[in-house]
């Protein structure tokens, strides 16, 4: 947008400095990153001999050899895989079932209904009268817990319900005209119109499933369903193994690799996030961008 | 479709056909929208609006096997209680403090990192430092104070190595109280700022670049330029997340506080999320909790509507 030939000195020298300062933020923001995937890969003398390495000297698999010595750590990614998939279709089910109704705008009494969501946004029971619905309601150890009290974002619906109500409505009257209900329109019409939301909103649906951790902290109290994060929180926070001591019954036991092991953990917890992240970034500009029209 | 329901209300209404007829008719001609909205509307009214009903229990004895109907009325002791509480004071001086240095230090990061962006000429530097400062908005706060514990650990963490080797003595940011809030508020500028940029970067990519070009004509500097126009571009943005955040101001993350909060710096890492966590759900003092955790979103709401007025006293435009 300018033009770099009449630039002034301190013109340059900001570009330089601004160049510079954007570098090092890069840097360290991905910084702890590849230390701590190149830090589980290492032994535990090389971590305390070199603190300063990005290649580990000898690779070594024996953390995550240990972390997958007994089930824990598995048990809980299959939790987190298991809410992930569950939760993130039933957020788009009942999302994008609300959000269509909603987009009619001859619907009786959607407006009353559009403001219930939006005080829904501004006023909330709060923490405890929250738990003791879902306690009430017998949810506490299911999954349902950590799916159902966050089924919809209220702010997700209403981007969407705006979404279909920018849809072409012609398409919609001529499906109606060939004997189409509602439902066989959203489903056959605007269902197959709105893939790329749906992806968008899946993705961020299916990251905060797989992140949770305080929904599992309020509602699981049973170790074998608790997610990876609170895994996660218990091995490297609390440095200890959830289920008991994991080595005392194993005779080939080694002595855990402390700082790399910590390391595995937090790498086997960031790992699918980074893998959709690609993913993500196509989509997501997109998705904040539609939340910025609301108004 | 609108059209048709029309004509139908018209014929319906000169034929003089009651008006509940109309309202039925209404409801079987929309009757499949009504079934999808079913579970929606299920979900809000049972998990948003019974917890806001059972709010009530703020002013009573709950007592879980008495249940609500049944649990003796309090009024306002709870609120009573808790004011007169020591911890009351103190929840309220880390609550704000912490909100207070999130404002100043953590809220205009994001605003500086997109100016400094938009300031940027080589595209593919711009998108490759976008696509890296991004990244840590997706990662767990799990992951985010887990990585912290593993670099600032006074038994070998890198960072302590780093501050041994050029002080001579390692810090125990962990547990001192002193660096819990810097800790928190650097942890929430590393997750968050790069994301916090993309709104401005959209503001900032819809601004005509004919006044840029003007403005180059006119003789105006690179830094006016900046002030003249790309700021006022983004004022309007600034004040809607201005607000937004004003009305959130006493959420601190329960995530992120609960996560960083140990027995070493409770004194000073306690704020009303975590304690009405401890005191309810631990501890099983739900009425008391409740108390607490209402007089937080009474406070919130009064907040979002105070900051909203003086919005829009100051000639912007509010959220509502």
């Amino acid at each position: 947008m300018n033009s770099s030939k009449h630039d002034s000195i301190g013109e340059k020298l900001f570009d330089g400095l601004n160049y510079l300062f954007l570098g090092l933020l890069a840097l360290v923001t991905v910084l702890p990153f590849i230390y701590i995937i190149a830090g589980s890969f290492a032994t535990e003398v090389e971590l305390m001999e070199r603190e300063f390495f990005i290649f580990p000297r000898d690779p070594s698999f024996s953390a995550y050899q240990y972390i997958f010595s007994t089930d824990t750590v598995s048990r809980s990614m299959i939790n987190s895989v298991i809410i992930t998939i569950a939760g993130t279709i039933a957020n788009l089910a009942f999302t994008f079932t609300m959000a269509y109704a909603l987009s009619r705008k001859d619907l009786m009494g959607r407006n009353v209904i559009m403001n219930l969501v939006v005080f829904s946004m501004l006023f909330s029971g709060g923490m405890i009268p929250g738990y003791l619905v879902v306690k009430e309601l017998g949810l506490l150890d299911t999954y349902a817990a950590v799916i159902l009290p966050g089924a919809i974002s209220a702010f997700n619906m209403i981007i969407i319900k705006n979404f279909f109500q920018e849809l072409p409505p012609g398409l919609e009257e001529s499906a109606r005209i060939d004997g189409c209900t509602d439902l066989g329109v959203l489903w056959r019409i605007v269902l197959p119109l709105s893939k790329p939301i749906i992806a968008t909103f899946g993705l961020f649906y299916a990251v905060g499933h797989w992140n949770n951790f305080f929904s599992a902290l309020l509602f699981l109290n049973d170790h074998m369903k608790w997610p990876l994060q609170v895994i996660l929180r218990e091995i490297v926070m609390l440095s200890q193994m959830a289920a008991g001591d994991m080595g005392a019954m194993d005779p080939n036991f080694v002595e855990p690799p402390d700082q790399s092991v910590k390391m595995a953990v937090i790498v086997v917890g960031t790992l699918p996030i980074l893998l959709v992240y690609p993913f993500l970034q196509k989509h997501f500009a997109k998705g904040v961008l539609l939340g910025s029209i609301k108004g | 479709m609108n059209t048709a329901l029309q004509s139908e209300i018209e014929v319906s209404a000169r034929q003089g056909i009651p008006k509940r007829r109309r309202w039925l008719s209404k409801l079987k001609k929309d009757k499949w929208l009504y079934i999808l909205l079913v579970p929606g509307l299920l979900y809000f009214l049972v998990f948003k609006y019974l917890p806001m009903w059972g709010v009530l229990i703020a002013f009573q004895n709950y007592q879980p096997f008495l249940g609500f109907w049944n649990s003796e009325w309090v009024g306002f002791e709870h609120f009573r209680n808790f004011f007169a509480n020591p911890d009351f004071f103190r929840l309220l001086r880390n609550t704000l403090i912490l909100a207070i240095y999130d404002l100043v230090f953590f809220f205009p990061a994001p605003i500086i990192l997109a100016l400094l962006l938009n300031e940027v000429r080589l595209a593919y530097f711009k998108r490759i430092v976008q696509t890296l400062v991004y990244v840590p908005h997706f990662v767990s706060m799990v992951i985010v104070a887990s990585m912290t514990y593993v670099f600032l650990t006074t038994s070998g963490g890198i960072i302590n190595e780093l501050v041994a080797a050029v002080t001579g003595q390692s810090i125990n940011f962990l547990a001192d109280t002193d660096w819990f809030r810097p800790m928190i508020i650097l942890q929430m500028m590393w997750k968050d700022s790069g994301w916090g940029t993309i709104i401005f970067l959209a503001a900032l990519a819809s601004v005509d670049m004919e006044q840029y070009e003007a403005a180059v004509v006119d003789g105006a500097s690179r830094f006016q330029r900046l002030i003249y126009i790309t700021i006022p571009a983004i004022s309007s943005t600034i004040v809607i997340l201005l607000i937004l955040r004003l009305g959130s101001f006493l959420d601190n993350g329960f995530e992120q506080i609960f996560l960083m909060t140990n027995s070493l710096n409770r004194s000073v890492a306690d704020v009303f999320d975590t304690y009405v966590y401890f005191v309810g759900i631990t501890q099983g003092a739900f009425s008391y909790s409740t108390a607490i955790g209402l007089f937080k979103s009474v406070v919130g709401i009064l907040l979002i509507y105070g900051s909203n007025r003086l919005a829009k006293r100051f000639g912007q435009e509010g959220i509502f």
